[in-house]
Parts: structure tokens; sequence; C-alpha cells
């Protein structure tokens, strides 16, 4: 049992400090991980749940923003990749993070209007869809390797990310 | 210091003064529900007590201050804190900031702000409207414990000040409760509290 918590332990390391060399975590992920113990064991699960709800929830509404049968309202758009901004900041999700700035200054910037600003925007929008979806996936690995280690009998190494 | 433990602390030389020192409460506002569950989490780990509320409005309901019918039921209210995000939709975080300082009731209340944007201009508005500190977005551990500690050392330094007789300090505690606005205390208003804060806790160290 020991060999298997051993290599649980080594795939879950080497996958943890991949997710951060590949951008898609920061230290704010850190962060949440010092706020999770015993009493909160589902601390940094629960707070990604509800990040991911709020991408589902914002991007819906920036498509249907940018639904062009009616006016688009940019300013609203720009609101929700805030909102999005923001959140994704919270949780350590630095690729989404990064997307939503430039989103949000294509949303602000003078150079396109009308059809054409639609268009990047949505193109920025599909981008955010794709990459939120990307860190679900692999955050469920990750969090599928620290159950096994649980149910093996081990402990969930700390990870030193430097 | 463990959560709900009290703390008697006795100011010597004179005094006879005993600080019991309850966890402190606070209330954190925020539209975003992601964020409000990590700063929850962060006060609750830092020992505190918390409300989270989801805007500036529900805020000011809280705490009675929306001349709504629940105010009279509030006179026991205790909030040690506020802590609120600057963009909220409706009332913003200044907005509210504003309002507490309006208020008779909350006016001494510390209120922190917290903002994705690092926006001079924002923040040097907060400040001057009486917020505590002006917090980066996104809120670390490092922050929150900061922010206890300062709290906790203003709220030593009231009751030093009541320790030794400071009339002054009575008198506006008196009206605080009595809700009348005609006192004439120009000394504590014209100072921001976080200018009037930093040059008091030099001479705190000595408490701790």
């Amino acid at each position: 049992m020991d060999a298997l918590i051993a290599q649980l332990q080594r795939q879950f390391r080497d996958y943890t400090i991949s997710l951060y060399q590949q951008g898609f975590l920061d230290d704010q992920f850190t962060e949440l991980k010092k706020l999770q113990d015993d009493g909160s064991p589902d601390f940094v699960s629960e707070v990604l749940s509800l990040f991911f709800e709020d991408c589902v929830k914002l991007i819906s509404n920036m498509a249907r923003a940018l639904d062009t049968t009616g006016t688009v309202d940019f300013s609203q758009v720009g609101a929700s990749v805030h909102q999005l901004k923001g959140s994704s900041s919270s949780v350590g999700a630095k690729r989404v993070k990064t997307l939503c700035v430039s989103f949000k200054e294509c949303c602000e910037a003078k150079n396109y209007e009308g059809l054409m600003l639609c268009y990047r925007c949505v193109r920025c929008l599909q981008q955010v869809d794709i990459e939120y979806k990307a860190l679900k996936t692999k955050l469920q690995d990750m969090f599928n390797l620290e159950k096994q280690i649980i149910q093996a009998g081990g402990i969930v190494p700390q990870v030193d990310i430097n | 210091m463990a959560v709900g433990e009290v703390m008697r602390m006795e100011i010597p030389a004179g005094g006879e003064l005993t600080v019991t020192s309850p966890e402190l409460h606070v209330l954190a506002v925020d539209d975003s529900i992601v964020d409000r569950k990590v700063i929850e989490r962060l006060l609750r780990i830092s020992s505190c007590k918390v409300t989270t509320v989801e805007s500036g409005t529900r805020a000011l309901q809280y705490l009675g201050l929306d001349g709504g019918k629940g105010a009279s039921n509030l006179k026991d209210l205790k909030v040690n804190l506020i802590v609120t995000d600057y963009s909220m939709p409706g009332l913003t975080g200044y907005d509210l900031l504003k309002k507490i300082k309006e208020s008779s009731a909350f006016r001494e209340v510390p209120v922190v702000i917290m903002s994705s944007e690092n926006i001079l201009p924002r923040i040097e508005e907060c400040l001057k409207e009486g917020a505590e500190e002006f917090l980066l977005k996104p809120v670390k551990l490092a922050d929150v414990t900061r922010i206890k500690q300062l709290i906790m050392r203003n709220e030593a330094e009231e009751c030093k000040t009541l320790s030794h007789s400071n009339k002054r300090k009575l008198q506006e505690d008196c009206d605080t409760s009595s809700s009348s606005s005609s006192h004439d205390d120009s000394s504590v208003e014209d100072t921001p509290s976080s200018k009037r804060m930093k040059s008091e806790s030099e001479n705190l160290s000595s408490l701790f």
C-alpha cells in the first residue's frame, strides 16, 4: 500500500507543479490552499465550484448580450467581463484572468465598434469558454488524485511551487 | 487567541480598567459570490465572527441605516469592522462608506475598501472619506491579519483613552447612543481616521 501511496503522491506533486508551470494556476491558488484545513477540508474545491458556476452564468450573459439580433450593449458585456476577471483573480485561475484582461481591453478600445467590435468580443468569449473548461478538467483530475491518495490511506502532500 | 476566548487586559499605572476582548464581528460586503466565500473564510480563520451580504443596500438594511422598521431592534448590534468591495452595482463601496460615516451609530466603525483596480484617485477619495485602509484584490491572509491587528489596536486605544477619563470620548459615546449629532468635537471629525490611527498606533506598542 505504501508504494501505491508514494506513487500517487508523486503523481499529484508533478501534476500540481505542471498546472502552475503551464500557467493554469498562480499564487492566489496557493493562498486558497492555506485556508483549507481539517475543519474545512473541501474549501478549495468549494470555491472553485462557485467559480465555475460563475463562469457559466457570466459567459451565457455575455453570449446573450452579444446576440446581434438586438442592439448590443457593450457596457453590459464589459461589466460581466469585469466580474469574471475579478473572480478568476480571486481563485488563481491565471489563464482565464489573462483572457479577461484582453477581453476587457477589447470592449473598452475605441478602435472598433458595431459589428466588428461584436465579432472581436465573440472571439474573446469563445476563448474564455474554452479556457475555463480546460481548467475545470485539469482541476477535476487534481482533486481525483487527492481523493485516491486519501482512500489509499495517505496524506495529500504540500506542494512547494518554487 | 482562540475563538470565543475572552482576553482580559489590565492597564497598569493608575488605571483600573479591565478590557475584555471577545472575537471581532465583521460585516463583509461583496457582490461576487466567489469573493464573499473567500473573504468569509479569511476572516473566520482569523478568529472573527463574519456576516456577509451581497450589496451596499443589504448592508444598510443590516445596519438599520436604510430608514426601515428594523432600526429600533439594532441597538445591540455590534460590528467592529466593515469590509466592502468598491465596484458593486447600485450602491458602490464608496457610497456605502459615506453613509456609514454619516451615521451616528456606525461612524466610528472602521471601514476597509477592497478593489481589483489600483486607481490612485479612487484610493485617495476613499481614505479622505474616512476609510481605514484600501486593499487590492485578490485579498490574502496576510492582508486580513494586518487589518485585524490594526482594528484591535484601535479598540485598545479607545479603551485606553476611556481609562484616562477622557471626557471627550465619553461624551461622544453618549451622543452615539442618543443619536444627537450636534456636538462640536471638530478635532475628532476633521481628522480622517486612517491618519489618526497612524499617529496613535505608535504609542501603543507598550500595550502589547
